[in-house]
């Protein structure tokens, strides 16, 4: 072979060449072939590429951001070792490395499917109630009554209309 | 503690199958889902664990689709209990290896089944055996949007439904059918079917083995990609992916008749003849046996009501069902000698094979 293949794992001449097609788009990667066995290439039960994708599609070059995540305390490394996130939270805070790799892994980056209306619309009411009542504390720590009342008004009309979605599921 | 299962008489996958249902023999789906606010199962500690176990639980023995289900904890079944229910595609390996607070609901028909902190904290699959992709949506997405209501689902307008791993985003569904394909195989086309469909980013597996050859000639096809596409996309490009597959099956096998009758013959003919008589069996070789049987049905030389036999054999031929059966720890030669006592009986019933029907076909 013309070129010396590095492993894109670690950094060991890399013997097992793979080539898929995902999205219509050829996706190459060369492994050693301790992480070929380690990744379970060599095992076509468990091994698909697009999962492989997620742990060598982004090897550092210049350095990548290392991210904590504040709810779970997932590390930028312990995402690059096992390709999983560690919670909900996780996908706020690892944004700039999951985004990259959903172009190839997926059929588009955002989600057009169904939405979890009555659990979607109880949270973001219940995260909306919450900066109100803060905003009214605040309000009334200053004075100002005016925008107290703005707000007092706005978290009961989101208490009503929780309510009555209750009452109907 | 899996007795009540394995007994059952009504059970979707051995007692369930369609009638002229010649290359699907199952359809799956599953849906993926988290908690807002606790960890993904495998970054949580026990008692997250036990507290998702706990608030899923309960939301789940409500629902009306659980009605006289069952629960098993995954720390008190055995290792054998465990491959059975493997077998019987009611809980995944990986929650076998999980750690102590997880488990399984089964409904009581075994169409439904939802493990608790697999990789996900939920896991929810429906099964329904012939080709019915649109059914099985409509009761899976039922049962989802009924859980939804009591508990707090991970999501995200731009992601979807959240997932511990990625390749799971958005639609956090995996849509699949088991195809039973002798007619590609032996006609050494399903290399190229498999290239095909991977460019489609559609998967295809052996249920019973590797690669191309897989034993049994039965296949697992699934989706491979979640997010970017509505449910009702991803089925509709796997209904017709799938349609195609079926066509190109039935095409190969007549071809084969065609060309190939006598040889085609013989192997069904010698098939059903170890099938009567063998004394020993492997489980390779039972599957492969088994397939011929399921091939002579669709060619009409054997009765079409015994269909359900031939998909139910297939489960109960395999490793942990026929040690399950024989109650004690036995060795693999001893399951090779009870599988083939069990075909012996089973074939035994059937009646003999009607060669003249499959020369009207050709």
């Amino acid at each position: 072979m013309a070129e010396n293949l590095k492993c894109s794992h670690c950094s060991n001449p890399a013997t097992v060449h793979l080539t898929q097609i995902v999205n219509n788009k050829i996706i190459k990667v060369d492994l050693c072939e301790s992480c070929a066995q380690a990744k379970g290439v060599t095992d076509p039960e468990g091994f698909s590429l697009a999962d492989l994708l997620s742990k060598t599609h982004l090897t550092p070059e210049g350095g990548e951001p290392q991210i904590t995540c504040t709810a779970c305390g997932l590390t930028t490394a312990d995402f690059r070792r096992t390709g999983r996130l560690g919670c909900a939270a996780c996908y706020t805070s690892f944004i700039p490395l999951v985004r990259p790799v959903l172009e190839d892994m997926h059929a588009g980056t955002v989600h057009k499917g169904k939405v979890p209306e009555v659990a979607y619309s109880r949270q973001t009411s219940a995260a909306q109630l919450q900066d109100l009542e803060e905003a009214l504390q605040r309000a009334i720590s200053e004075e100002a009554y005016e925008d107290a009342a703005k707000y007092r008004d706005q978290i009961q009309a989101i208490k009503e209309a929780v309510d009555a979605e209750a009452v109907q599921s | 503690m899996i007795e009540s299962l394995i007994k059952a008489d009504n059970a979707e996958l051995t007692q369930g199958t369609k009638k002229g249902s010649p290359v699907v023999l199952s359809t799956r789906v599953r849906l993926a889902r988290n908690l807002v606010g606790t960890p993904f199962p495998e970054r949580a500690n026990s008692a997250q664990r036990s507290d998702v176990m706990t608030r899923c639980a309960e939301q789940i023995a409500d629902l009306t689709q659980m009605k006289h289900g069952a629960f098993f904890d995954i720390a008190e079944l055995t290792d054998l209990e465990k491959q059975v229910l493997v077998e019987r595609h009611l809980i995944s390996r990986e929650l076998c290896e999980s750690k102590s607070g997880s488990g399984v609901f089964i409904n009581k028909d075994q169409t439904c089944s939802v493990m608790i902190n697999e990789e996900d904290h939920l896991r929810i699959q429906f099964l329904k055996t012939g080709f019915s992709l649109r059914s099985v949506w409509k009761q899976i997405d039922r049962f989802d949007s009924g859980l939804e209501t009591g508990l707090d689902v991970a999501f995200s307008p731009e992601f979807g439904y959240l997932t511990a791993c990625p390749t799971n985003l958005g639609t956090a569904l995996r849509a699949s059918v088991m195809m039973h394909l002798p007619g590609l195989v032996i006609s050494e086309h399903m290399d190229k079917v498999i290239r095909a469909v991977n460019q489609l980013g559609i998967t295809v597996r052996g249920l019973f083995g590797e690669g191309s050859d897989a034993t049994g000639h039965v296949f697992q096809i699934s989706n491979q990609q979640t997010l970017g596409e509505s449910e009702g996309e991803i089925m509709s490009r796997l209904g017709s992916v799938f349609k195609t597959i079926i066509d190109h099956e039935i095409n190969a096998r007549f071809k084969y008749l065609e060309e190939n009758s006598a040889r085609l013959l013989d192997q069904i003919g010698r098939g059903f003849g170890i099938l009567q008589n063998a004394h020993v069996l492997n489980s390779n070789e039972a599957m492969n046996l088994l397939s011929l049987m399921r091939l002579a049905v669709d060619f009409e030389m054997l009765p079409e009501a015994n269909r359900s036999d031939i998909d139910r054999l297939f489960i109960e031929c395999q490793p942990g069902h026929i040690q399950y059966a024989a109650g004690e720890g036995i060795e693999p030669d001893a399951r090779d000698l009870c599988r083939a006592d069990t075909l012996r009986e089973e074939f035994a019933r059937l009646p003999a094979l009607d060669f003249d029907k499959v020369k009207n076909l050709g």
